[in-house]
């Protein structure tokens, strides 16, 4: 166990310099490698925001567009039904017994099928049927909702990147989380509630006409600037797909925040044609079921742009735009879990981490070196080539250090002699009934080494599992611990026992073996 | 061996010892239970610095009369007018609340305010984190027995298993005494505490085997006693030297290290303990002897 090739001597020292080369990568910068240290959000300072997407508005919404062709498919091909009522998650409809079998083979149609997609991803129909006697019942397939689920989850992130950039955060992250849920990381921010108001907002726009009694077909909405009641039509002029651009400016009279915007062709048009007809009549502008403004229709407007007044603040304004630009998201967003560190705390925990890591260090290191003197250098040798190795190691792997992992890191270092304590005390075992000192310290490692193996990947199963069950920083705590483990085998294995071995093999008489 | 001390004497002592512990931990943990944090439990937390240090603790709580946070608890961390609040209200169903309640503060208190930290978390998330925790400390034991069974006997995966249940229960169960909180940092300490206290007991266990083969004519005990006492001082050695890394985390490590830290000072402790007190008697128990190691060298 104390030989060593000088190959093997070269490659040991050649992953030690590597090691401490990436490890200086934090503290100088280098143009050829760009790797870091990423501080975790706890240490830097940061938002971090869980939101979740609530699909069932959207599977009712999706269901409502699917009437219309249904009851056309149906009069087509002359299929008697009654009873057509729609709830929450299926449609249901009266169909008798021997018309059944026709509505089946139209509604699984492969080809020209009008209301049920194909989805050739998972070779499944969105929508599927159950039969109940008469009764029919439509209902979402699992791979419909799965696609339907998916589709609005990547809109969404696609949404929420858009207003995120708009704000100008500096380095966001935003990654999708399993299959409901929106990642958002926001380094460097301490006060988050503007971009919560943004992130949570659906920002469904539509420009709905005011009527004058409760007609069939509308529903009572609160003008949000005065809290008086409207009844608005349902039906829908334009809606903010139609929207091309929303910018905030100020009122050449007034000179109050109002937001101008921009239309499409089709919604110009459309735009320009309802308000010919209705000059007179008021024009509701709702945001998320709730009355912004409602102006009266003084003149056609037919040039595609218009404003929006609502007796805004600027900041209103700007956020109204900005919302009305990154567009509506599919499906309502709630906040699930939020975790806000001030960069002030953020410091702090970097200080106190670091100074109880460097104590902690000088600690560990006196107390070897008072016990086994020369070899308790050594043992503090491998121990700072660990720390550094370490340090390399999560530089490469571009790993994110929290505080708790700083609390891995320290934990490294308290246990990482464990494994030269383990040689050394068996050495010293040997040492008594072995004559030959190098075959007392070969013997030694020798033995040593299945009870170093077996301990140390009893603490890697550990660090893994934390790795593959933990979230946030537990996460990092694992990557510290795990990686931790690794340079602790290499450096006690290798570094140590190199060492040990050029002083054993140079020093017969063993001045030194005061162990 | 001069220092040679008689541990199997006292196994029996010991083991009635730790039966107890355990039993009243259990007793603690099924009818006090654990004070978790807003990880597991849902809710908010604030950190509030204070600019005037005058601000007493009473204030503070006065500012927070506001009915509809419910149960609020408030309690100075860390350095003077420094305090830690914490409320079962989601703050997230209205994305304004935070920014109200920080402006009330300010106001009532009439200081400037630094909110350092602010966590939420609803109750979906926080019910699928307790479950993630409990899954990850089950999964990792598993992973442990497992592997001491592939690399001993059953009994001594048994045994170890054992020790390591001994070590988790009685932490937690002592956290529940003290009623500290319990959150995602403590899962971590606990699972290091596995993986600490497996560690340990390996070294003790390698040493038992070695010995069984090597004596032949002596009883299990005395093995366990002979090899307990040539690790002894690498036990010693090894324990000390983490408790020195984490005794300076807890002193000076912040506030928000010190559970963390306090939990796995507490384990190391326990777990070098029942290494020696724990994992070894079960061998005797399930009479392990040379036979039992020769057994599958023999098929």
């Amino acid at each position: 166990m104390l030989s060593f090739t000088k190959i093997k001597v070269l490659s040991i020292y050649l992953i030690l310099f590597l090691g401490i080369f990436f490890a200086s990568l934090n503290f100088k910068s280098n143009n050829l490698i760009n790797k870091k240290v990423n501080l975790g959000l706890d240490l830097q300072g940061g938002s971090y925001i869980l939101l979740e997407i609530d699909t069932r508005p959207l599977i009712n919404q999706k269901l409502q567009t699917k009437v219309i062709p249904i009851k056309k498919l149906l009069n087509k091909n002359e299929i008697v039904f009654r009873d057509f009522t729609i709830s929450q998650d299926n449609i249901s409809l009266t169909i008798e017994k021997e018309k059944q079998d026709k509505f089946k083979n139209l509604f699984f149609k492969q080809q020209e099928n009008t209301i049920n997609n194909f989805i050739s991803e998972y070779n499944k129909f969105e929508l599927e049927l159950e039969f109940n006697q008469n009764k029919v019942f439509i209902k979402f397939s699992k791979f419909g909702l799965l696609s339907l689920n998916n589709a609005a989850l990547k809109q969404s992130i696609e949404i929420i990147r858009r207003r995120i950039d708009d704000v100008g955060t500096k380095e966001p992250t935003i990654l999708q989380r399993g299959d409901k849920r929106i990642l958002v990381e926001l380094p460097g921010i301490d006060n988050p509630e503007r971009i919560k108001e943004l992130l949570g907002k659906t920002a469904q726009l539509t420009f709905r006409l005011v009527s004058k009694n409760d007609a069939f077909g509308s529903e009572k909405l609160i003008l949000s600037e005065s809290g008086e009641e409207l009844t608005v039509n349902k039906r829908v002029v334009i809606s903010g797909d139609n929207l091309v651009d929303a910018q905030p400016q100020f009122d050449n009279q007034s000179n109050q925040p109002i937001v101008l915007f921009t239309l499409d062709r089709l919604g110009a048009q459309k735009f320009g044609r309802i308000t010919t007809e209705n000059v007179g009549r008021r024009l509701a502008i709702v945001l998320d079921n709730s009355v912004i403004s409602a102006p009266q229709i003084r003149e056609a407007i037919i040039g595609g742009t218009g404003t929006i007044s609502g007796g805004f603040s600027f900041q209103e304004s700007t956020d109204l735009a900005l919302l009305l630009r990154s567009g509506a998201l599919p499906a309502p967003i709630n906040i699930v879990e939020e975790r806000t560190v001030g960069p002030d705390l953020g410091k702090d925990s970097i200080d106190a981490g670091v100074f109880s890591l460097i104590v902690g260090f000088v600690l560990v290191i006196i107390f070897m070196f008072i016990k086994y003197r020369i070899f308790g250098l050594v043992s503090n040798i491998s121990l700072v080539s660990n720390l550094l190795m370490m340090i390399g190691i999560l530089t490469i792997l571009e790993a994110t250090l929290t505080l708790p992992g700083i609390a891995g890191i320290i934990l490294t270092v308290g246990m990482a002699v464990d494994s030269n304590v383990l040689i050394y005390e068996r050495i010293k075992e040997e040492l008594k009934t072995e004559k030959s000192i190098i075959h007392a310290f070969d013997t030694g490692y020798n033995k040593a080494k299945i009870t170093v193996i077996d301990a140390n990947v009893t603490t890697l199963i550990a660090a893994v599992i934390l790795f593959i069950f933990g979230s946030g920083p537990v996460k990092g705590f694992a990557v510290t611990l795990g990686t931790g483990i690794v340079t602790t085998l290499f450096s006690a294995y290798f570094i140590a026992r190199h060492l040990t071995s050029v002083i054993v093999l140079n020093d017969k008489k063993g001045r030194y073996f005061n162990l | 061996m001069n220092n040679k001390i008689n541990f199997s004497k006292f196994f029996n002592v010991a083991n009635i010892f730790s039966l107890l512990a355990v039993i009243i931990s259990i007793l603690f943990l099924f009818f006090k239970g654990l004070n978790y944090g807003v990880d597991f439990k849902g809710g908010t937390l604030l950190e509030i610095r204070i600019e005037n240090k005058n601000i007493q603790i009473q204030d503070v709580r006065e500012s927070l009369n506001i009915p509809e946070l419910g149960d609020v608890n408030v309690k100075q961390f860390g350095i003077e007018g420094d305090f830690l609040i914490k409320f079962e209200k989601n703050a997230n169903e209205n994305e304004k609340f935070i920014t109200d309640l920080k402006n009330n503060i300010s106001k009532k208190i009439a200081s400037a305010v630094n909110f350092r930290r602010v966590e939420t978390v609803g109750p979906k998330v926080s019910g699928e984190l307790l479950k993630q925790g409990v899954t990850a400390i089950i999964l990792a034991l598993s992973a442990m027995l497992f592997y001491i069974w592939i690399r001993f006997e059953w009994q001594f995966s048994l045994g170890s298993i054992i020790a390591l249940i001994h070590d988790v229960v009685i932490t937690l169960g002592i956290f529940s005494i003290l009623s500290f909180e319990v959150n995602l940092s403590i899962v971590a300490a606990v699972l290091t505490i596995v993986g600490y206290s497996m560690n340990d007991t390996v070294v003790i266990f390698d040493r038992i085997r070695e010995n069984l083969l090597k004596y032949s004519k002596l009883k299990t005990n005395e093995i366990a006693d002979i090899s307990v006492n040539e690790t002894l001082s690498r036990t010693i050695i090894t324990s000390l030297t983490t408790l020195l890394a984490l005794f300076s985390i807890f002193i000076l490590g912040g506030e928000i290290l010190k559970g963390f830290s306090f939990a796995m000072i507490l384990g190391v402790v326990i777990g070098t303990y029942s290494s020696i007190f724990v994992a070894s008697p079960v061998l005797n128990y399930f009479k392990v002897t040379q036979r039992t190691l020769l057994k599958d060298e023999d098929l």
